[in-house]
């Protein structure tokens, strides 16, 4: 019997409502888009957990890589000032 | 991202702990410890990844071998109320199967290998599943007791450290508890029925009333894989733990039902707050394991007559995928 | 047993039948994707099933309920279409049958949305989604296999041509037919088969098949005249209930 090869793997993202961004739930095996879509439907939505699918061949995603975290997100840690509550305004000041 | 460029973290694994591997497995039980969660591309000991991909694959056997007893009353579900909830209860199964393949594959594993382990006989699924389904209160029993079993040991499971594992959890979980309160129902509605409905609620009592006690596994003593599961974060409690609870939780929902359990120990200790039951059967419970249960053999020729029938079904996807990405190829 | 009764029970039992053949397959199919696949063509079938079984129900004024004309009507009571309740065979004999009754589905309630039945109506509008996705499954199957490998190419035409003739009967106008479009609230079958020729020939062309040769054979399952499969069938999803008169479930 020679080995059977899976199916490939896609990636999916469910918008739950509308208003909401795709958010990653999992993976799937299909042949093809239009198989990525339903397998990902019957699959992620049977109670109605979204309204729109994105599928995306896992091997067309480009990851950062966890040993290179540091010198990815180290940086912005520092940046203290980016964020509101670095600068001191008075109470009295209204809508600040 | 799931299993994207796992291939060269099998790689990685090796060169770092060539390199430093205390220290890195220092650090990766610190994250744990610190209630971090591994990611699928994360460091992790080489024993940590091969125990994650057995624990996870075969809870996905389990799903999709579970499929078949209950799928067996689909076609004779007595009221078409009864069969949607079973059609879609066994579906759920199958996803739950997909759920968890999908976490596994994370790991860099094939679910075509898994597959292959499994119908090859050489992977593990629940023993449970090797137990026939001679009536419809089977089903109840099934959804009530094996179910209610299944979601005790799951729910720590959905703070597991390895994040795509304990995600896929967490969605099961919350499908689970659908599956035990169908099951209970169908106990309910028999129990309060005809005098054979709750004769048959009785007998479907008896029979899965052990076999459920030793879901959770070895008592603690003989257990393979626990202590160091605990300190990976894998398992939150121990066996005889959600034992207990299973005991403790199910026996009043027994009285509810006014049926027996068929354990002529059982009492309540009023002293500790636990019910005390009898000796469990665990030679029953290595038999079955070893292959020689009542429904083993059938299980495993319904799987892998599944397999083999889809084939050329499959090959044919694969195959018309192929010509149309060439055609593609072409016309860019 | 009116014409009005009668025309949503050919309808009720068109579902229910081929609702029950599909759950057969759950657990068994090629892939664990078209286990869930085929689970849900099964779920909304059946739930399509029941609320037409209960629509009749109501038209019939006897007090039957769902279960009532599910489990306990005998096969000649049975009115659905014999080509539903053809064996599953193999995926690619389940696919075309499913494939054929979609496309003759999703046409009939486009048209049953304007039903003077208002309850009718609303069963349509909802199965006409419910239609759409499976043509969308089966027909995308049909061409995978069509047009997949020599082996699946030949099984699926081999299919093609079983199930083909079983087709004429979705297509052929009774008296009740008649009556229940007459009355406002059916469609005549033979008004469904020039969309469903057209569904059914695009996706035969994608699939690289061979539309099959007409043929005069014609089951009258809507009639209570079946083929020798609904016995065993019925048997079998009824054994149960029968079993246990009077019985809650």
């Amino acid at each position: 019997m020679n080995k059977e090869q899976d199916w490939p793997l896609y990636e999916i993202f469910i918008r739950a409502k509308s208003g909401l961004d795709h958010k990653h739930v999992g993976s799937v095996h299909a042949t093809d888009a239009a198989m990525a879509l339903e397998h990902a439907r019957d699959l992620y939505t049977r109670r109605q957990e979204g309204v729109s699918i994105w599928a995306v061949r896992s091997a067309d995603i480009v990851a950062s890589d966890p040993a290179e975290s540091d010198a990815f997100f180290e940086p912005a840690r520092d940046k203290i000032y980016r964020h509101p509550t670095f600068y001191d305004i008075p109470d009295e000041v209204k809508t600040l | 991202m799931y299993t994207q460029g796992l291939d060269s973290l099998g790689k990685d694994c090796l060169r770092d702990e060539t390199r430093d591997g205390a220290a890195l497995e220092s650090r990766f039980q610190a994250r744990v410890d610190a209630e971090e969660k591994i990611e699928a591309k994360d460091w992790m000991p080489e024993a940590y990844r091969r125990t994650l991909i057995r624990q996870i694959s075969q809870h996905a056997h389990s799903e999709v071998v579970g499929m078949l007893p209950e799928g067996n009353w689909i076609t004779r579900a007595p009221s078409l109320k009864r069969k949607t909830i079973l059609i879609a209860k066994v579906q759920d199964e199958g996803g739950h199967g997909a759920y968890l393949y999908s976490a596994a594959e994370t790991l860099g594993v094939a679910r075509a290998e898994l597959v292959d382990q499994l119908l090859a006989g050489k992977a593990k699924y629940s023993s449970i599943f090797n137990y026939p389904t001679p009536t419809w209160a089977d089903v109840g029993a099934i959804g009530w007791l094996v179910d209610g079993a299944a979601i005790m040991n799951q729910i720590p499971l959905c703070r597991c450290s390895y994040g795509p594992y304990a995600r896929a959890m967490v969605r099961i979980c919350k499908e689970e508890s659908f599956h035990q309160r169908q099951g209970y129902e169908i106990m309910l509605t028999l129990a309060r029925g005809t005098e054979a409905q709750r004769a048959m609620a009785q007998a479907a009592l008896d029979r899965w009333w052990w076999p459920s006690l030793m879901m959770f596994g070895p008592t603690d003593t003989d257990s393979k894989h626990g202590a160091q599961s605990m300190r990976w974060k894998i398992k939150r409690f121990s066996n005889d733990e959600l034992r207990q609870k299973f005991v403790d939780t199910t026996v009043p929902q027994a009285d509810y039902l006014g049926l027996g359990v068929p354990d002529p120990e059982l009492a309540w200790d009023e002293a500790a707050q636990h019910y005390r039951f009898g000796p469990i059967d665990w030679s029953e419970f290595e038999r079955v394991l070893a292959g020689h249960g009542p429904c083993n053999r059938e299980r495993m020729e319904a799987r892998c007559k599944a397999h083999e029938e889809g084939r050329w079904v499959r090959e044919a996807a694969a195959a018309w995928a192929a010509k149309r990405s060439a055609v593609a190829m072409q016309a860019a | 047993m009116t014409p009005e009764v009668r025309y949503v029970l050919r309808l009720a039992d068109t579902n229910l039948v081929l609702a029950q053949r599909l759950g057969e397959w759950v657990g068994h199919a090629p892939a664990l994707e078209e286990d869930l696949g085929l689970a849900n063509l099964s779920l909304d079938l059946l739930g399509q099933a029941r609320l037409l079984l209960a629509r009749a129900g109501e038209l019939e004024g006897l007090g039957r309920g769902e279960d009532q004309l599910a489990y306990l009507r005998e096969e000649s009571e049975y009115f659905n279409l014999t080509l539903v309740e053809q064996p599953n065979g193999d995926f690619g004999d389940t696919v075309v049958r499913q494939f054929l009754f979609d496309a003759w589905q999703l046409g009939l309630y486009e048209a049953l949305v304007a039903s003077g039945d208002a309850a009718l109506a609303a069963i349509a509008a909802k199965g006409a989604r419910e239609a759409a996705y499976h043509l969308r499954y089966s027909g995308g199957w049909l061409v995978r296999l069509g047009d997949g490998t020599a082996e699946s190419h030949a099984r699926v035409a081999a299919s093609l041509a079983r199930l083909w003739p079983y087709t004429n009967e979705l297509f052929h106008d009774d008296d009740v037919d008649r009556a229940a479009a007459a009355a406002g609230i059916g469609v005549l079958p033979s008004a469904l088969a020039p969309p469903w020729s057209v569904r059914v020939d695009q996706t035969l062309a994608h699939a690289t098949l061979a539309r099959p040769a007409h043929s005069s054979f014609v089951w009258y399952g809507k009639q209570g005249r079946h083929s020798e499969h609904l016995g065993y069938l019925l048997a079998e999803m009824q054994s149960l209930h029968r079993a246990h008169p009077g019985a809650s479930w």
